[in-house]
């Protein structure tokens, strides 16, 4: 394998704008990798025949994996439905156009769970996404394909969608880095709909470092987006060594139970290290977060249910035929373009939102989100952070929870308050553990959370734990592309 | 905690057609997943404001100037039957009943 591909985004792009390295031979060499997919981590990705023009920026020659989410003109699209097979978008997604701006090129769109609903990416209508660490289990979700093509040396980087935990879990299941910036961090024109007051898209990467330059090209207001403000003074690289003089509170409703034994012993040992590296270690109240799951699972569908009665079968996508009237033709096309997990949150978020229902679901759920809000504002007040693990457990095994949806609801426990509470929160890969019940080692991912729009001391602080952690210098070398695991 | 005939109500608010398992299951796993969000109703947040958006924000406005738009072709490309210009769709008119 080329030792290009060992690089990671900051040091290519460097040799790269130093002449070091031509942009057309870092290109070739990740889409000879990405051409070796074996996880069905790509929906579509570049082929030979495409031109590739060298651009300068700071992601100059850059290839990055694109969730199938985003809108890219004149390639497929699909949002991991079948309802939008063969779809091609007339225009481009800002955060895309942001990226293509800073140097970068689109190398493919990765797999997802159906308008990204789901944890496991089991959902997507183009069968599930593997795990590289172990391919009989999978890579978490919704991003699940943008997450696997890093931690499977299928791409260098990649973007996703965070709506509840899209981006941290997957990430923290494959051992990468995975950022949730603040909601209005980055521009949403062009990114498919699912729950419109939560979704914000962020980077992927193997290293701290990649997902601030990323963050740094993708951030800004959009005139396209009315509720996009961009990070105020930008981004820049971090470079902290020490946690000295911060604060890290850990939630005292965190219930040691329901988190697996291995997960919790990683947690505990990143606990430790903080303080190693001159951190802080307090406790912080968030009595409102448990209720997290119950309005997400409220508000989420609510929004989605609005968001997806544009699939019609009118104005672009698939539509069933039917010997009917306007009626059937909508109905017999989304029953038949639509996957079961999304019917059931049309479903849920129609009935939330239906006469009678609405004060008793969606309104209390609105309040519960002002009440979780308070809640970090307040542990702000006493903390520079709060952190988590990312996921209760580690990836668990492909089929393992798709016969309990509410069971699967709850692997984005820990994710979903920073969603509601619409502030950053990034997963990095803290260890390994073994599943309970026994197995290989799998990653473990260690979430830090900040306050709105502290993106860059969030980056500071996870920049100068990842070090402290090691995991490059003592995991990484089991990671697929570098012949270890699977 | 929800019936059949909510099920089938909502599925007709959804433009949904559900087959028959499709119901069952439905009835199932909607009352598990709502017996599970009830708790929030249990809270007492009488006088907590609603949150609807985060990000404090008022009034975005733009120049209220002409540009262009998406070209009606480009629009029209992805649609399953562009006919003249337009979206052609079968009649909103029930057919013989």
């Amino acid at each position: 394998m080329s030792d290009l591909l060992q690089l990671s985004v900051a040091e290519a792009a460097a040799r790269i704008s130093a002449r070091d390295l031509t942009a057309e031979e870092y290109f070739a060499a990740w889409q000879a990798a990405a051409e070796s997919d074996e996880l069905n981590a790509y929906l579509w990705s570049l082929t030979d025949a495409d031109v590739y023009e060298v651009e300068q920026g700071p992601l100059g020659g850059v290839p990055v994996a694109v969730k199938d989410i985003f809108c890219t003109e004149g390639s497929p699209t699909t949002a991991g439905s079948r309802i939008l097979e063969g779809y091609r978008p007339p225009y481009t997604a800002t955060a895309v156009r942001l990226l293509d701006r800073a140097g970068a090129r689109v190398l493919g769109k990765t797999n997802m769970d159906e308008f990204a609903m789901g944890s496991s990416n089991e959902n997507s209508a183009y069968g599930p996404v593997l795990n590289p660490w172990d391919r009989g289990r999978v890579p978490g979700g919704s991003s699940g394909g943008s997450a696997a093509v890093v931690a499977g040396g299928l791409a260098p980087c990649a973007i996703g969608t965070d709506t509840g935990g899209s981006i941290r879990q997957p990430a923290s299941l494959c051992g990468i880095v995975g950022l949730k910036p603040t909601y209005g961090a980055i521009s949403r024109y062009g990114m498919i709909a699912f729950a419109s007051s939560l979704d914000q898209c962020g980077p992927l990467t193997r290293d701290v470092t990649d997902a601030a330059l990323m963050l740094a090209a993708l951030q800004g207001r959009d005139p396209m987006d009315s509720t996009s403000v961009g990070i105020e003074g930008g981004i820049a690289a971090p470079s902290r060594e020490d946690l000295s003089g911060l604060r890290f509170g850990v939630p005292v409703q965190l219930d040691g139970d329901a988190i697996d034994s291995g997960v919790r012993e990683v947690f505990e040992a990143t606990l430790k290290r903080i303080e190693e590296l001159g951190g802080e270690i307090a406790e912080v109240s968030l009595p409102s977060s448990e209720l997290g799951i119950s309005a997400y699972y409220v508000l989420a569908p609510a929004e989605a249910s609005s968001n997806l009665a544009r699939y019609d079968g009118v104005r672009y996508g698939m539509r069933a035929e039917v010997d009917g009237d306007l009626t059937e033709m909508y109905e017999a096309t989304r029953s038949a373009g639509f996957g079961p997990e999304v019917k059931r949150r049309i479903m849920l978020g129609t009935y939330a939102l239906s006469s009678g229902y609405y004060d008793a679901y969606y309104g209390q759920a609105q309040k519960v989100r002002t009440r979780i809000a308070e809640d970090f504002i307040g542990a702000f007040s006493e903390v520079d952070f709060v952190v988590t693990p990312t996921s209760p457990s580690v990836a668990f095994g492909l089929g393992e929870k798709t016969d309990d949806p509410l069971a699967m609801y709850l692997n984005d426990f820990f994710t979903v308050p920073m969603s509601l509470a619409g502030i950053p929160a990034i997963s990095i890969p803290a260890g390994l553990a073994e599943p309970e019940g026994g197995g290989t080692r799998l990653p473990v991912g260690f979430q830090v959370a900040a306050p709105a729009f502290a993106e860059q001391s969030l980056l500071e602080a996870a920049y100068a734990l990842e070090q402290g952690i090691g995991f490059e210098r003592e995991v990484a070398p089991l990671r697929p592309w570098n012949g270890g695991a699977a | 905690m929800i019936d059949r005939g909510q099920v089938l109500h909502v599925a007709r608010l959804a433009r949904l057609r559900l087959s028959d398992e499709e119901v069952d299951r439905m009835t199932e796993e909607l009352s598990g997943i709502l017996s599970h969000v009830d708790r929030i109703g249990q809270m007492d947040l009488e006088g907590v404001e609603p949150t609807a958006h985060v990000v404090a924000l008022e009034n975005v406005l733009r120049a209220d100037e002409p540009r262009p738009s998406l070209p009606r072709e480009k629009a029209l490309e992805p649609a399953p039957e562009p006919v003249d210009g337009t979206f052609r769709v079968p009649s909103p008119q029930a057919a013989e009943a």
